[in-house]
């Protein structure tokens, strides 16, 4: 069931474009950012809301990347491998953060802190290394700073 | 030396607010345009030869003057800001929009009314979080001050401007593909003719307009093109903003004459090569823009003389690759990136570019073998202009044509020594 501050946030946004289609990316994205993922069960809630079939949601949803349609943890790292990032060593970063956490990209930590997600060029490429954990973007990473970082977030 | 883009950027990167945005003479340039007829707006901007910032350089003023106007054309017509700033290397929207969010709202208002535009919409990367609330933000102030909304400042003119958060894709950027999402199918390119510009979203005459190129806009009107002609160091209208990122010693961004010479901009902006390395090659403007080399820093960074030197100038914002730093794993990485984000739309493009990525990577683990090489030429010319449904799969292939080119020795050695020879 999708929440009445779900339906809301959906309602409000749809009065900006002139179809209901136009709000199955939006939509997916707001259900998202209160659950952390989309489920199956999302999916046929959104379809009825909006008056879409599941296909033209899940086409959608496996077509971009941000949408996530399996669980994730309480916190999500998107770290940055494109070509500035990689120049100046995410590669490094990446492993060193997948052995601080416990787990390798595309996993979750065993108590559900982390997920970690590879992520295209985040527009950083000046202060590279970069990444982005739930929409706060960190800049100029090296090994002591990613441990900093991620002890923020419990 | 004029800065009209960035002279309001904080120095603590907060956004300007809009009393400091309108003291420094903001909205001056939407009041000067209600009061000429629309064409004359889009005839100045044509004048200012202003072009296109997203990449591809197309004039702007043209562009416009496409657009079907008077009382006989179709409504509501669209103006689209291409926010979806996703090229690997760049990072100058993202600047434009956190730091100065009115300045791209009051151009947009402004390319709206010179086209007759009822409804905006800026194509947002959904990763741009901090953009999204500085420009939601500037949204509704510019509404409680009527530069939005009904009857903009008494002149009769209405025009409503909403965000639109995208859930990523590197298409997306495509102008054709940007409509489809924004309609929220999947992002895939369409066939042009009919070009938006006549038939765009949801079928109605449509502009897409990337954000630095539209916070050019306003100035153009309020200075007038003379002065925007001013500004640049040759032919194209105005000022760039340039960026250089990399193993410098200053990675950074600038806003230069357009113009301003690739050495200059690496040496005296960027500080120059870290001590200990050399300079090998740069992608000019962006991940899909062709390796400019040594013999080619003296060239002024505008579109045509990028042309000449045999790449493009694309989004201005360059990747510095340095001697200590492998040319194949760099191409790899980038192949990857376009295997990765090719829509899958055209057989070409996704077959092309994921087997091109995987000859890459081989060769990178020392698998390469000797007629790699020849597969790899081949599928630059196989994916070249004509042969896909958009323009990726040949950008994609610009960084690996230039590199088989520049840094064919590298490749050899991979082959012949069976190991990335950067690798210890």
């Amino acid at each position: 069931m999708l929440t009445a501050e779900e339906r809301q946030e959906i309602a409000t946004k749809l009065a900006e474009y002139p179809t209901r289609q136009a709000m199955s990316i939006e939509s997916m994205l707001i259900v998202q950012r209160h659950r952390g993922w989309v489920s199956d069960e999302s999916l046929k809630d959104l379809s009825e809301l909006l008056g879409l079939s599941v296909a033209d949601f899940d086409g959608v949803a496996t077509f971009y990347n941000l949408i996530r349609r399996k669980p994730v943890g309480r916190h999500v790292a998107l770290i940055c491998d494109s070509v500035s990032c990689w120049i100046m060593g995410c590669d490094r970063m990446r492993d060193h953060l997948c052995s601080t956490l416990g787990t390798p990209m595309g996993g979750t930590t065993a108590d559900g802190r982390f997920t970690l997600l590879p992520i295209v060029c985040l527009g950083a490429c000046d202060h590279a290394p970069a990444m982005m954990i739930d929409g706060t973007l960190y800049e100029d990473l090296d090994e002591q700073r990613i441990e900093e970082v991620v002890a923020q977030y419990k | 030396m004029e800065r009209p883009l960035t002279k309001n950027f904080r120095p603590d990167k907060k956004a300007v607010s809009l009393a400091d945005y309108e003291r420094s003479g903001g909205y001056e340039g939407l009041r000067k345009a209600l009061r000429m007829a629309p064409a004359d707006v889009t005839e100045q901007v044509k004048r200012s030869k202003l072009r296109g910032r997203g990449g591809a350089g197309f004039p702007t003023g043209m562009k416009w003057s496409f657009v079907p106007m008077g009382k006989e054309a179709p409504h509501p017509k669209y103006l689209v800001a291409n926010a979806d700033e996703m090229e690997p290397g760049t990072f100058k929207d993202r600047a434009l929009m956190e730091r100065d969010p009115h300045q791209l709202i009051e151009g947009m208002i402004v390319a709206a009314y010179a086209i007759e535009a009822d409804i905006g919409y800026i194509f947002l990367r959904g990763e741009y979080e901090c953009s999204h609330e500085r420009l939601a933000r500037a949204i509704a102030e510019a509404h409680e001050r009527n530069y939005l909304g009904q009857n903009i400042l008494g002149s009769g003119y209405s025009f409503e401007l909403h965000l639109h958060a995208s859930a990523g894709r590197y298409i997306c950027g495509e102008e054709t593909a940007l409509l489809n999402a924004l309609e929220g199918k999947r992002a895939h390119p369409r066939t042009k003719p009919p070009f938006p510009q006549v038939s765009g979203l949801w079928g109605k005459p449509t502009i897409v307009q990337n954000v630095e190129t539209l916070c050019n806009v306003h100035h153009i009107v309020n200075h007038g093109p003379e002065w925007f002609l001013g500004l640049s160091l040759t032919e194209d209208g105005g000022t760039k903003l340039y960026g250089v990122s990399g193993k410098v010693k200053r990675p950074g961004l600038w806003e230069l004459p357009m113009g301003t010479p690739m050495r200059e901009i690496i040496d005296d902006y960027a500080g120059g090569m870290r001590d200990g390395l050399c300079f090998r090659g740069a992608l000019p403007g962006g991940a899909s823009t062709d390796f400019m080399v040594e013999e080619h820093l003296d060239t002024p960074m505008d579109y045509d003389h990028v042309q000449k030197a045999g790449s493009r100038l694309g989004t201005g914002t360059m990747v510095v690759l340095d001697d200590q730093t492998c040319p194949v794993g760099m191409v790899w990485n980038l192949e990857h990136f376009f295997a990765q984000e090719s829509c899958g739309w055209c057989t070409p493009c996704w077959s092309g570019l994921s087997w091109t990525e995987k000859i890459l990577l081989a060769m990178e683990e020392g698998k390469g073998s000797a007629n790699d090489l020849e597969t790899l030429k081949f599928q630059t010319m196989f994916l070249a202009p004509g042969n896909t449904f958009c323009a990726f799969a040949p950008g994609a292939v610009e960084p690996l044509q230039s590199a088989l080119k520049y840094f064919a020795d590298d490749f050899r050695r991979h082959i012949e020594e069976h190991r990335c020879p950067w690798r210890s």
